[in-house]
């Protein structure tokens, strides 16, 4: 098993230093070539990204250079603001939540956040969030409707935080609420997985009226690593895991779990992060509309019958 | 991360134990660890009659145990698994299906049914540990789900006893989206304004826990139950340090303010009872 998203990226890699040598070079003579070079690259990198296996879809998904939250609500939003806390017991750093404005209009904005450096990465938890995570994701939610602000969710984490703090302040209760109170909110959700979807710390921001995902973004009941662990009783069958519990945006559309699949740009989003928050403004904007069509009060109930009907079963 | 404890995860059928105790005049308690006389610990509900060990129950047994005279009404039997994702770890998911299917029964992992506790109208959910675990597939969100609308429909109360390792890894995404949609059922059966007991029993993990487990009016826990989300050796593994005796047993979650109240077996029917009169869900 090869955890290391480089491996597959090789043949691109290789692409873009040639045309960095090329392009460090002087000579005019040497234009064709580059071109040549580039019109290669673009066909290698659509070649590799669009035969991922869902093992190398979930390297992507946690690739080290993946657009996190706070890099699409600075590029989708205006005017973000973050509050912290849960009035509870404290702030948690695995999940940003706030308000800010989609276009002008106005509205809260929640997502699991990651670090970047080392330093980062201790202080986000690894995107793992703790109780309090999911309470302040709670509150804010619980403003909007007060408020009637539309929710903007963004998901991207391995999972609740399996420490003993997170046990003893309830981490099973806080997902628990939020999946009830999601339910019953009488705003429009809108939810967008844009990385790893790992779990119920990633259901506790998901029950919303339209869910997006990511291309390359993976989302499953545990991670590959975790049910190679168990079912397979080891965990370099992750692989295999990954396959067998079909994780890529393409299954769970098959699926009937999320709405829409939203293309990234070639190469993947880590790619040109930029270009990935363009191409999702419009679906979140299409969706927003869509639903303020729908009374508030009447949300619960459409909400109630798209996620009643997940599930596969035979009877008799 | 998982939702399963290794030690704990369900073995294979064919080296299973019997659901709840082992054949033979005389068994072992897991808890004490002394040789107890078998038909003194059923005549006590299936608690070691030296040091009050809860041992596992079948649905069926809870269902004698709760409903008035043991005479019930299941419903939505007929529900099984089917394999969504055509999964296939070691074994095909399909054939393990068959197999627990024939040695456990056709109820999947919950069974659902209706009847009087103490002369009140309720409707009871009682998971099948011996089937995988308790996991939690489609069969259970589904039935589950069915029980609180039928709650809503009848105006009565919802019982949920949880004996489960959480979500059933062979079904993928879709055990996952199950706790949405329980919890969402659950969310109209309190606008409905209806009581939600929910029992937790050892053990209740993972995404159970993570949902309608932890989501009761009351939670009421047998003794010493193991409950929590994450399982204890994950977490160990992941804070490298051992965990403190006790931890994640029901005693553990009352000092931390997520249960209601522990209630021996042979309590757990009259104080249910005492609970619904005083809210008059009836
Ligand atoms: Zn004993």
């Amino acid at each position: 098993m090869n955890g290391d998203p480089s491996q597959f990226e090789e043949p691109i890699l290789q692409l873009r230093r040639e045309i960095e040598a090329l392009t460090a070079e002087e000579g005019s003579e040497q234009g064709a070539e580059i071109q040549r070079l580039r019109e290669k690259l673009t066909r290698v990198t659509d070649e590799v990204y669009s035969n991922l296996t869902p093992w190398q879809k979930t390297l992507v998904a946690r690739h080290p250079a993946r657009p996190y939250t706070l890099d699409f609500i600075g590029a989708v939003f205006e005017e973000w603001t973050e509050i912290h806390g849960d009035r509870k017991f404290g702030d948690d750093p695995a999940i940003v939540a706030g308000f800010a404005r989609l276009k002008g209009k106005a509205c809260a904005v929640i997502g699991h956040q990651k670090g970047r450096n080392t330093k980062e990465k201790v202080y986000r938890n690894f995107g793992q969030p703790r109780p309090e995570g999911f309470r302040k994701a709670l509150r804010v939610m619980k403003l909007a409707e007060k408020f009637a602000l539309p929710v903007f969710t963004f998901i991207d984490t391995q999972g609740a935080y399996p420490g003993l703090g997170a046990e003893e302040r309830g981490q099973a209760e806080a997902i628990a609420v939020n999946l009830r109170e999601m339910a019953g909110l009488e705003v429009p959700i809108i939810v967008t997985v844009i990385g790893e979807g790992g779990s119920g710390g990633a259901l506790a921001l998901g029950v919303g009226d339209r869910v997006f995902m990511l291309e390359h973004a993976v989302y499953s009941v545990i991670s590959p690593e975790g049910c190679a662990a168990i079912l397979w009783k080891n965990p370099a069958a992750a692989q295999d895991a990954a396959a067998a519990m079909k994780i890529t945006a393409k299954d769970l559309k098959k699926l009937g779990v999320i709405d829409e699949i939203v293309s990234e740009p070639s190469g993947g989003a880590h790619s040109d992060p930029e270009a990935a928050a363009a191409i999702l403004v419009p679906y979140l904007e299409r969706a927003l509309k869509e639903l303020q069509k729908t009374k508030g009060n009447l949300l619960p109930e459409e909400r109630y019958k798209k996620f009643r009907k997940i599930g596969y079963f035979e009877k008799g | 991360m998982s939702w399963f404890r290794k030690e704990k995860k369900p073995k294979e059928p064919v080296e299973q134990r019997p659901v709840t105790i082992p054949e033979g005049l005389w068994i072992k308690c897991e808890d004490c660890k002394e040789i107890v006389y078998r038909k003194e610990v059923e005549q006590n509900l299936n608690v070691c009659t030296r040091c009050g060990y809860h041992f596992r129950l079948t649905a069926a047994e809870r269902f004698e145990i709760l409903f008035d005279d043991s005479h019930f009404k299941e419903f939505a039997g007929n529900i099984r698994s089917g394999d969504p994702l055509e999964f296939r770890d070691t074994k095909r998911y399909r054939d393990r299906l068959k197999v627990y299917q024939q040695r456990v029964g056709q109820g999947d992992a919950v069974r659902c049914a209706e009847g009087s506790l103490e002369a009140m109208p309720v409707v009871i959910c009682a998971m099948e540990y011996a089937f995988m675990g308790g996991s939690m597939g489609s069969v259970v969100g589904e039935k589950i789900t069915l029980a609180a609308e039928r709650s809503v429909e009848k105006k009565e109360p919802l019982i949920v006893v949880s004996c489960s390792g959480g979500a059933r890894m062979q079904e993928g995404i879709l055990s996952l989206m199950q706790m949405a949609k329980i919890s969402a059922s659950l969310h109209r059966l309190a606008a409905a304004g209806l009581p939600y007991i929910s029992v937790l029993t050892d053990p209740t993990t993972g995404g159970v826990t993570a949902s309608y487990a932890m989501l009761g009016d009351l939670n009421i826990a047998e003794p010493k139950a193991l409950i929590g989300f994450a399982g204890p050796r994950v977490i160990e593994q992941t804070i490298r340090q051992t965990l403190p005796e006790g931890f994640q047993r029901s005693e553990f979650l009352v000092e931390h303010g997520m249960v209601d109240i522990i209630t021996p077996r042979a309590e757990m029917k009259p104080t249910i009872g005492r609970f619904l009169r005083m809210f008059n869900a009836h």
